[in-house]
């Protein structure tokens, strides 16, 4: 049971924080998408091996860097609830 | 240039070093200090052993051969990493709840238990990863060669095959030392781990100063390497967007399905947030990992000559430049490439081997000899087996390299195995996302998938006129056209990797959907199959009623030949706490066989734990409850009465504790009453024959012989110190039991105080032939106790067994062990066991076994006992399972504590 005085701040909190899982689901799509691009500029012939160098190294990045900061704020507000129990699935059984 | 020898022994000092590392970091695990090696840095590392000398070696070849290719098998990982909220979180919880020891275990306990799923599964991964060790073999016996190349004399260019057989040995030795050294309940390898950490590090700077050597110390510089790109015979990007699509997906599949990748993300994983940080910083170690591969491609291919093989460039490149030091680093980092990659998967495979291989059979040659195999520890020889497994898949590795030839491509080997491997992704994703998949259908799927597999990638890969002859592979079996391995349904002129993958997982989720769709689960799958899909939402139909007979004395010692007996005796106690019971066996609850079942899982397989403990259960482990949950489904209604159930487990365990209470209470009542005419007859006996004899002695004294007079005196005093002795310990209880006892506090051995107690009763008990084992050894333990009191204690117990044990040689067996800050002796005798009902009594005053005055106790000796622990802030305690009547002793180690108290 919450105190009802805070439904308002958690609901938002958990909003937030649905958003961001919500978030991290679509990266792989984004990045299955940039890197099945090249596929379709390969009809054209014009690519050279350089710039698709370029071109995945700074999408890999992209991907990374993103990454990165949804799964920091997912954490953040993962403290004290979920990250809790799972850092110690076995401390309720013993 | 770097010779021979120095190059081995640059190796060993290496494996040195590494084998001290991880025996210092099991070493820190053990004393509980290994939060750090939890860390998700650790963890991210510890996945590098995707990494193998496939990436340090073939990554260059195969972008010399292929362009841009090379990245693919790099961003199918990335993608599943940065997805990890999809699958890899779902996994992670699924493998810890479970209790998952490896990849054919999930598959086994997802489908219900299923040990032929379990075969399959690892029969499968034997098969697919014998190339792979292949390719670890023939990338290491090749940098040998390299450096070889140049030497004359000596053993500098031995066979190569000999080279590779050492390797093989050596690795499998090191496995050997390193991975199967213990064996306990959650055991994550903490020593393998943070070696594997180790060598991610050394991979990744080595193959970082190759490549910023090319690029700065060769090329000139970012710009120059830009030019030479465009200029090279790979300018323009050829790029094969079936393979693109296809290696993509397949490194994606391996990553979640390779044995060794499944160790390390599921089976080593401690926490969500080891995850949570690995998502991206893999991301970034595969991106590092493959940020110089094109550069020294390149250069490679411009500045050596014609015909060099590109698998090692990175290895040759500096040493045509002279630069010897750089060419020994990339060495060891190519060397900790593949001796990484084969450790974890060695470790991996022979886990699944031993446990769903050789422990069935064991269970099934039990099944007729059932005599055979009553004792034991077997924890010895889940160990020998898991060995013998390492040797055994290493000579695998070898034969394949040597009947392969050693010559292939090393990424053209890697995709056979990824490929193999590959196919058990639709029976992993099927279980964890829907709950209509069954056993039949991951079976059809996965053997469906495999025989295509093998037919169209895996026997070719032996060469023409290998395993399958050239004709056949031109021509089709018995000229069939339309069965040509490379060509199937006249589907030829595709590159045979994306060909056999597009059949095999075609074959493999056709037969795994109809399947499924057609077939009928189990009742255990259809429970299973709700707990796997059902994973996060911890949501698990709950269960309490009673199940079977089993008793949990026969589930101790069964779990104590598996755990060892210090596990179990604390997993057992630690329920029976929680159930609100006393000692070390609690109910057999549905609840606790589901725990317990789960621990034994995670060292013996799902499977197996399950076949094992299903005897003693009575053969059912599926209870009413369970089957009415599975039938009618309502489990939202079961969520409700959550809260409700927990009430009233709540009060079913007051009342279980009431019910124990007053069960005790009238045993009391009526041994009590027993006593008292006990009492009064024990008082009263040497009060008649005192009386009898004194009158004698006072009326008829001149009518006795000196000797009678004697014989008549003596009895009365035997009698009187029988009395004193009786009343002495009426005394010395009372004086306990109101806490007006003066202890006397000091340092002492331990072992000083079991001799004291070992002299006092042989001087007291003299004729019996009691033999008593000690271990000596562990006795020098240090304590800070009531030195008499503690000795009163030892002498009684010693005692005890050798007035009661019947057996024809007595002997006595005193052990010590340290658990949490707390020495434990046991003191275990070859005699009757106590009878579980009379085990709560025991320590009850005027309590005995039988009614025959056995040695003329009055039956206050244990409850003494007991009172002197409690003082003296310990306890004794009945211990059950260990054959013979057996009592632990716990006494705190030296605690300030009581030296305030006293």
């Amino acid at each position: 049971m919450r105190p009802p005085d805070r439904p308002l701040f958690v609901a938002r909190e958990s909003y937030r924080r649905s958003r961001i899982i919500d978030a991290i689901k679509l990266v792989p799509v984004l990045g299955a998408l940039l890197f099945l691009i090249p596929i379709l500029n390969m009809s054209s012939g014009s690519a050279t091996t350089f710039s698709g160098l370029l071109y995945l190294f700074l999408s890999w990045l992209g991907l990374i860097g993103l990454s990165a900061y949804l799964a920091r704020r997912v954490m953040q507000k993962d403290v004290g609830s979920e990250g809790e129990m799972a850092e110690s699935p076995d401390k309720d059984a013993q | 240039m770097v010779s021979f020898n120095l190059l081995a022994l640059v190796s060993f000092a290496y494996v040195a070093v590494l084998f001290g590392v991880a025996f210092w970091a099991d070493k820190q695990a053990r004393k509980g200090k290994s939060s750090w090696l939890r860390s998700p840095l650790i963890y991210t590392l510890s996945l590098s052993i995707y990494c193998t000398a496939w990436t340090f070696y073939g990554a260059v070849g195969y972008a010399a051969r292929s362009g841009l290719e090379y990245l693919t098998i790099y961003l199918g990982p990335t993608l599943v990493l940065v997805g990890w909220w999809w699958i890899l979180r779902k996994l992670v919880h699924v493998g810890r709840a479970q209790r998952v020891t490896s990849i054919a275990d999930l598959i086994s306990s997802r489908y219900g238990k299923s040990n032929l799923l379990g075969v399959i599964v690892t029969l499968m991964a034997v098969i697919g990863t014998t190339p792979y060790i292949a390719l670890q073999l023939q990338s290491v016996t090749l940098s040998f060669s390299v450096f070889a190349a140049d030497q004359q004399a000596g053993w500098a260019r031995p066979d190569l095959n000999i080279t590779a057989f050492w390797i093989a040995a050596g690795l499998a030795l090191f496995t050997i030392l390193f991975g199967t050294r213990s064996l306990d309940v959650n055991e994550r390898h903490s020593g393998v781990v943070t070696a594997i950490a180790i060598e991610a590090v050394v991979k990744l700077v080595a193959l970082l100063a190759v490549g910023i050597f090319v690029v700065w110390g060769i090329a000139g510089g970012p710009a120059e390497i830009a030019e030479a790109i465009e200029t090279s015979q790979m300018a323009t990007w050829k790029m094969d967007g079936a393979r693109w699509v296809s290696i993509t997906f397949l490194s994606a599949a391996a990553f979640l399905t390779l044995p060794r990748m499944f160790q390390v993300l599921v089976v080593e994983n401690a926490n969500e947030r080891q995850l949570a940080t690995a998502s991206w910083a893999f991301p970034l170690y595969l991106l590092l990992m493959s940020l110089f591969v094109l550069p020294i491609a390149v250069m490679g291919l411009k500045t050596m000559p014609e015909g060099a093989n590109p698998d090692l460039f990175v290895l040759t490149l500096p040493l045509s430049q002279n630069r010897e030091g750089l060419a020994m680093l990339s060495f060891l980092g190519g060397f900790s490439s593949a001796t990484s990659m084969v450790i974890v998967a060695a470790i991996a495979l022979s886990t699944m081997v031993s446990n769903h291989i050789v422990m069935p059979l064991w269970l099934w040659a039990r099944r007729a000899n059932p005599g055979a195999s009553q004792s034991g520890d077997l924890r010895r020889f889940v160990l020998i087996s898991r060995r013998l497994a390492i040797g055994g898949i290493l000579l695998l590795g070898y034969a394949y390299y040597r009947f392969s030839g050693g010559g292939a491509a090393l990424a053209a080997i890697g995709l056979i195995s990824f490929t193999g491997v590959a196919q058990v992704l639709p029976a992993l994703l099927g279980g964890l996302f829907w709950r209509g998949a069954t056993r039949t259908g991951a079976a059809a799927g996965l053997i469906s998938g495999f025989v295509l597999w093998a037919y169209t990638l895996y026997l070719p890969s032996f060469g023409a006129d290998g395993i399958i002859s050239s004709k056949m592979l031109a021509d089709g079996p018995w000229g069939w056209g339309w069965l040509r391995p490379q060509a199937l349904f006249g589907l030829g002129g595709i590159d045979p990797v994306v060909h056999a993958l597009f059949w095999s997982m075609i074959a493999n989720t056709t037969a795994f959907f109809a399947f499924s769709l057609g077939s009928f689960p189990t009742p255990l799958e259809r429970l299973q199959s709700a707990q796997f899909v059902h994973a996060l939402p911890q949501n698990t139909p709950s269960r309490s009623s009673l199940i079977g007979s089993g008793g949990a004395e026969d589930l101790l010692v069964l779990s104590q030949r598996i755990m060892g007996p210090v596990q179990a005796q604390t997993l057992f106690e630690n329920h029976a706490k929680r159930q609100g019971k006393d000692g070390y066996l609690p109910d057999p609850t549905p609840d606790f066989i589901e725990r317990l079942e789960r621990e034994l899982a995670g060292l013996v397989g799902a499977a197996t734990a399950h076949a094992m403990i299903g005897p003693v259960v009575g053969g059912v482990a599926v209870s009413v409850d369970d089957l009415m949950a599975v039938a009618d489904e309502a489990q939202q209604v079961l969520e409700y009465s959550t809260r409700l159930e927990a009430q009233s487990e709540e009060l079913s365990r007051t009342a279980r504790q009431l019910s124990s209470a007053n069960d005790k209470l009238t045993q009391l009542s009526v041994q009590k009453d027993a006593f008292l005419s006990q009492i009064s007859h024990e008082l009263r006996t040497p009060m008649t024959s005192i009386r009898a004899f004194s009158e004698i002695l006072a009326e008829r004294e001149q009518a006795l012989t000196p000797d009678e007079r004697h014989k008549y005196a003596t009895i009365i005093q035997d009698e009187t110190i029988r009395l004193t002795r009786l009343l002495d310990d009426l005394l010395d209880l009372s004086v306990l039991e109101n806490g007006q006892v003066s202890l006397d506090f000091q340092p002492v051995y331990l072992h000083d105080v079991i001799d004291r107690a070992e002299v006092a009763c042989m001087s007291f008990l003299g004729a019996q032939k009691l033999v008593i084992h000690r271990e000596k050894g562990n006795e020098a333990i240090s304590l800070y106790t009531d030195t008499g009191r503690l000795a009163q204690v030892f002498i009684n117990l010693v005692s005890n067994a050798a007035k009661y044990n019947r057996a024809a040689a007595p002997r006595l067996d005193i052990r010590i062990s340290l658990r949490e800050g707390r020495v434990l002796v046991d003191l275990i005798d070859n005699g009757d066991v106590i009878p579980v009902e009379k085990r709560a009594l025991i320590f009850e005053k005027f309590s005995r076994l039988s009614d025959q005055a056995a040695a003329g106790s009055a039956g206050l000796g244990l409850a003494i006992c007991r009172e002197i622990m409690g003082k003296l802030g310990g306890r004794v305690d009945y211990l059950p399972g260990q054959g013979g009547a057996a009592f632990r002793v716990t006494l705190p180690l030296s605690d300030p504590k009581i030296r305030d108290n006293s």
